[in-house]
């Protein structure tokens, strides 16, 4: 009787944790039909004010709620497009462009378009100063003088640079997100404290892009609807939901059972996983980091060209690729990645151990050691004890310094490295973003500071300086172009860089998504072509 | 009186110990060899710019000085605006921590429900094969790690079975519009939902929470009932409840009645300890279930080192962890007549 009573008890007490749980079974709901649900890590946001925002998942909510003077526009990824601005000229001196506004089109709050508007949007990019208002500074803009060198004419926005740069150079980075059109008649009613509404478009839109932002949520996701009447025509889906989930091997599940539309961080294993699977489709795209070694040239070696050449020559460029990188990352071996104006796509490296030691013979260098810092991250690490292999292999041996990021960073900034094992991302969609820092450095001293990637491996980079700054200025956008193929043949050859490889993108969706654009290389997702 | 005592005690240890809290954690965040500046400024800033935001938050002033501004700041509520998100910790933490707190609640509730009568089954009926598979179990809810049992638990009643709803707190067909929907009084879905009279989105919550609050539940019900098991044997030994079984009592009274009432001492401490540990966070369990709770918010920031968001988090598990201290202490008085 003892036990019958207890056991009852626990029964009911099972009985009833056990309906707890299969109550709501029936209830699974499929992606809403006109709503496109993502998956994505985006804690990386920091802010959503486009004259702000420089981190991966803020661009791309940038780039659906805003317009610039000029875009890349997906449908044709061949350069700068008409944007909110239908046509603009440069002058002879090359020192002022004319941008002339198109008409008609409005903000999100329904005031109209101005080249006030546009002209005020650059303006407060340079005032606010946040971390992309260099890119605009590039044009000797600073808070003093830039009401006079950004200002509106009628429907005209007036530019007046410093020098006279490559026009492209200029377009190039008016397509970044720093400098899209906000609606300055909003945005200044929430003003606080003279911070131009930054405060304010943290957290919400005033633009002319295809989507709005409904609400956005730290760390937890956010949504966007779709304008009616844009002028770019509408958006296929009504709304946008992205949802912070920072595992993929849950992201991977959500999308399986078609709780989401697009996940955008599986691993290569992931990929693999569902590659097989009928409902679900995989889209292969590259961004714009590139992984690479460099060799601080305070260390005499590092300034040894057959030295250097071993070096190339003894990296398993594409057994990485195909095995422990694979699907995160391709080859490539030039500064400006694939989708860069004048990006080289050849690779002429390959692991080569009998040519590597040869190359090690005429050097001259006896018994090299080549200490490398190395992030602590997985894929690091791995492409790390590889090439500590094969330099091994070839006579040239290799400790590794397996490091904290931030710290290691610290250390490369103040040249204290050896040899280190990095990524860059490009800043804004021109190749001088690129060339100016792996290959500019006006002044190798200690205390010039200069900072770019050459000064921090205390690199003098020559004749690659006078390129760099020749090209930066070219007129002619095809020799322009020319002169980036050149200065890259150059710097792989003679640099103490070598470029490895360029990140991949896997993007995985539902096979009833299509039209999912994630940028590539130069530009942040667009949602506005999507359809499902 | 007495009472009175009580309670300034309770305040001012509450306070020693959120002081004592706020220093260890201030402590251990500033003698970390990581600079926070360059984190947060990025890669590409220049000398001048690292100086600036080492002045803007506050790190070129002594330490001390950092600390007193630090606890007088966070005795106005202002916990500091969060470095990664640039959002004010506050709000971060308030709209985290209902997310916890939910989970962690039901949690503990499956786990007493479930802890508690197995428990008492097994100390009844030691080495009995009920017994055995209590231990089993429990032994089991121990060891396994808890992020397997998620994705294994995901991956069975989620991925094929389908009996339950995904990763998040809701489908996105009803997470996207929640928040213009429900008005966020509490900030835990289960009880907004009935407050707004969404039935629908109640069932959907239901279907989200269940797997990890069971999951959580299963390893509170493990420790709650090896501790169970061992507090009722220990006074099941005990002389009064051989004078209650010899004036023949019913022994459901013996049990439930006369020995629990002794049980129940200890017992809440260890329900208040599991619950107290399920409220730090269980950060592999929100990871995996991407719930947006104040243990990733805590992981998250301490990965990029924002300190004001790790300073926040860690607070609120402070006052979270002296208030069940509280909570507890008080149940203590209603269940022993000694304690009052």
């Amino acid at each position: 009787m003892t036990f019958d009573l207890t056991a009852r008890r626990f029964g009911l007490a099972a009985a009833a944790a056990l309906m707890l749980g299969a109550a709501p079974a029936a209830l699974l709901a499929a992606t809403p039909p006109d709503a496109l649900v993502i998956a994505d890590a985006i804690d990386d946001i920091v802010s959503l004010d486009p004259q702000e925002a420089y981190e991966f998942s803020g661009l791309d909510v940038v780039n659906n709620i805003y317009d610039g003077l000029v875009e890349l526009d997906p449908s044709q990824p061949t350069g700068p497009q008409p944007g909110l601005a239908e046509s603009w000229e440069v002058s002879e001196d090359g020192l002022t462009f004319t941008f002339k506004m198109k008409s008609g089109i409005t903000f999100s709050s329904g005031n109209p378009v101005t080249a006030e508007d546009a002209a005020f949007s650059l303006r407060r990019a340079v005032k606010i100063n946040k971390s992309p208002a260099f890119i605009l500074n590039q044009f000797g803009w600073t808070a003093e003088n830039v009401d006079e060198m950004v200002k509106a004419e009628g429907d005209t926005v007036v530019l007046k640079v410093d020098q006279p740069y490559a026009p492209t150079f200029l377009y190039n980075c008016l397509t970044a997100g720093v400098a899209s059109v906000v609606d300055m008649k909003t945005v200044m009613e929430h003003e606080v404290n003279g911070d131009m509404g930054n405060e304010w478009l943290k957290t919400n839109s005033a633009g002319t892009g295809a989507f709005i932002l409904k609400s956005y949520k730290p760390n937890e996701g956010y949504l966007l609807e779709a304008r009616q009447g844009h002028w770019r025509g509408d958006a296929k889906v009504k709304s946008v939901f992205m949802r912070h989930v920072p595992e993929a091997a849950t992201q991977r599940l959500l999308l399986e059972k078609g709780d989401i539309d697009i996940a955008r961080e599986l691993t290569p294993v992931d990929i693999e996983g569902i590659a097989g699977n009928a409902d679900l489709k995989i889209q292969k795209d590259v961004g714009g980091q590139i992984f690479y070694l460099s060799f601080n040239q305070k260390n005499e070696n590092y300034k040894n060209e057959k030295f250097l050449d071993a070096m190339r020559w003894a990296i398993d460029y594409q057994g990485l690729a195909d095995t422990v990188l694979k699907g995160n990352m391709v080859v490539h071996q030039a500064f400006l990645p694939k989708g860069y104006l004048g990006a080289l796509e050849d690779t002429p490296y390959h692991l080569d151990v009998e040519k590597a030691k040869a190359l090690l013979a005429e050097s001259g260098v006896q018994n090299p050691k080549v200490v490398m810092d190395v992030r602590n991250a997985a894929d690091r690490m791995e492409m790390a004890q590889s090439i500590q292999n094969t330099f091994g292999q070839a006579g040239i041996e290799v400790e590794l310094n397996i490091g904290e990021g931030a710290e290691q960073l610290k250390r490369y900034r103040a040249r204290q490295h050896d040899a280190t094992l990095q990524s860059w991302g490009p800043d804004y969609p021109d190749p001088q973003t690129n060339a100016g820092s792996f290959a500019w450095n006006p002044d190798n001293a200690d205390e010039a500071k200069v900072g770019t990637l050459a000064w921090r491996n205390a690199y003098d980079p020559g004749k690659l300086n006078d390129m760099t700054s020749a090209a930066v200025m070219e007129r002619d956008g095809d020799k322009r172009k020319a002169m980036y193929e050149e200065e890259q043949k150059l710097h792989r050859e003679t640099s103490p860089f070598i470029v490895m490889f360029q990140i991949g993108y896997n993007s995985a969706m539902r096979s009833n998504v299509s039209g999912f654009y994630t940028g590539g290389a130069i530009d942040s997702a667009a949602y506005w072509l999507v359809t499902k | 009186m007495a009472r009175l005592r009580g309670l300034g005690g309770a305040a001012f240890s509450l306070a020693v110990t959120l002081l004592g809290l706020l220093f260890v954690t201030f402590i251990i965040s500033r003698v970390v060899p990581i600079d926070p500046v360059i984190a947060i400024v990025g890669e590409r800033a220049s000398e001048a710019q690292i100086e600036t935001a080492r002045v803007a938050l506050g790190l070129d002033k002594p330490l001390w000085q950092q600390f007193f501004i630090f606890v007088g700041n966070a005795l106005q509520g202002d916990l500091g605006t969060s470095i990664r998100t640039g959002e004010p910790v506050i709000q971060a933490v308030t709209r985290a921590f209902p997310a916890t707190l939910e989970l962690a609640t039901l949690a503990t509730i499956l786990g007493v429900i479930a802890g508690v009568p197995a428990g008492v089954l097994a100390a009844t009926r030691p080495g009995s094969l009920a017994d055995h598979f209590v231990r089993l179990v429990g032994l089991m809810g121990y060891s396994m790690p808890v992020f397997w049992l998620g994705l294994i638990g995901l991956l069975l009643f989620y991925g094929v079975l389908g009996w339950v709803g995904g990763p998040g707190r809701l489908d996105a067909a009803f997470d996207m519009f929640y928040e213009f929907e429900v008005t966020p009084y509490t900030g835990m879905i289960l009880i907004d939902t009935a407050l707004a009279g969404r039935w629908d989105m109640f069932v959907n919550a239901i279907s989200h929470i269940i797997l990890p609050a069971g999951l959580l539940g299963y390893v509170s019900m493990a420790y709650i009932s090896r501790m169970t098991r061992s507090f009722m044997m220990n006074e099941l030994g005990q002389e009064y409840i051989t004078t209650a079984r010899v004036k023949g009592m019913p022994e459901w009274r013996v049990i439930w009645v006369h020995a629990m009432r002794n049980v129940m001492v200890p017992l809440i401490t260890v329900i208040a300890l599991s619950y107290a540990y399920l409220l730090e966070g269980s950060v592999l369990t929100e990871t995996i279930f991407a719930w947006p709770g104040l243990g990733s918010y805590i992981t998250d920031a301490l990965l990029v080192n924002d300190m004001p968001a790790v300073l926040g988090g860690t607070v609120v598990v402070g006052v979270a962890f002296v208030v069940l201290n509280l909570v507890s202490d008080l149940l203590y008085r209603l269940v022993d007549p000694r304690a009052r």
